[in-house]
């Protein structure tokens, strides 16, 4: 295996961490922090692929998922505030009355 | 580095504190960054400490100081969905791995051009890309609307 195969099964594995992360935790935050991981192991994806190529189309994907991200949390943070103010509690199971 | 960065990564799920969690977090993007930096690519390197762990993990960081809840210590850590999550986990890892040990050796190791500087990134991205940045922009400021009215909405829920 070389450099480039390590690297992308590097970025699939951060992913599917990440994908367990939010399906497993409880906890609001720590979801949205492996939410930030899988987001993490796509760019490491992109950049090694635009590196390989020697094309900076990844690398500006790349900006746009750092832009996406940052929104995300700023979005997320003032939600996740406003429930933990409801319901006193930081576990997804007791927001179940949030489903239609 | 990438074996620190996937031991953190593992750490991040076993771990029950918020804040270590969001430590571990911080070491893989650091190692993520240090990677980066090892690829050439110094930019994406410094944006990745700059804006990940500098910004987005900084709030995170706040936040988790700022609420404080503290769970009850007997709390259950993982959601029922813990055995299905696992084995899903470990079929997508397997999956990916295989297709790219498998994959075409002369695909992924096509003599790539060579690794372009910042200047090219640059004007490649106000060139080329411009619609991109512009909707960029469009969308942050949507964004900052959107959390002024969710405080909007938290102020007049609470009076």
């Amino acid at each position: 295996m070389d450099k480039v195969q390590l690297l992308l099964l590097l970025s699939g594995a951060l992913f599917s961490l990440g994908l367990l992360g939010v399906i497993v935790r409880r906890n609001a935050l720590v979801m949205l922090m492996c939410l930030e991981l899988m987001l993490n192991g796509v760019n490491l994806s992109l950049v090694t692929f635009s590196q390989q190529r020697g094309d900076a189309a990844g690398a500006v994907l790349v900006f746009l998922v750092f832009v996406v991200a940052t929104a995300e949390i700023a979005l997320a943070i003032p939600i996740v505030l406003l429930l933990v103010r409801f319901k006193r509690s930081m576990d997804i199971d007791r927001y179940s009355d949030l489903k239609g | 580095m990438g074996v620190i960065a996937l031991l953190s990564a593992v750490l991040m799920l076993v771990i029950r504190e918020p804040m270590r969690v969001a430590l571990a977090l911080i070491t893989t993007m650091v190692m993520l960054g240090g990677i980066y930096g090892l690829l050439g690519v110094h930019f994406i390197a410094a944006f990745q400490v700059l804006i990940y762990v500098g910004a987005v993990m900084v709030f995170m960081v706040y936040v988790i100081m700022l609420l404080e809840v503290r769970e009850a210590p007997g709390h259950a850590r993982y959601s029922r969905w813990l055995v299905p999550g696992v084995m899903a986990c470990a079929t997508l890892i397997a999956v990916l791995g295989i297709s790219v040990y498998r994959s075409s050796a002369e695909v992924l190791t096509a003599p790539g051009g060579a690794p372009f500087s910042l200047t090219q990134f640059s004007t490649l991205f106000l060139s080329e890309y411009w619609l991109e940045f512009e909707l960029t922009s469009v969308f942050l400021v949507a964004v900052i609307v959107a959390a002024l009215a969710v405080i909007k909405v938290s102020r007049r829920a609470h009076g």
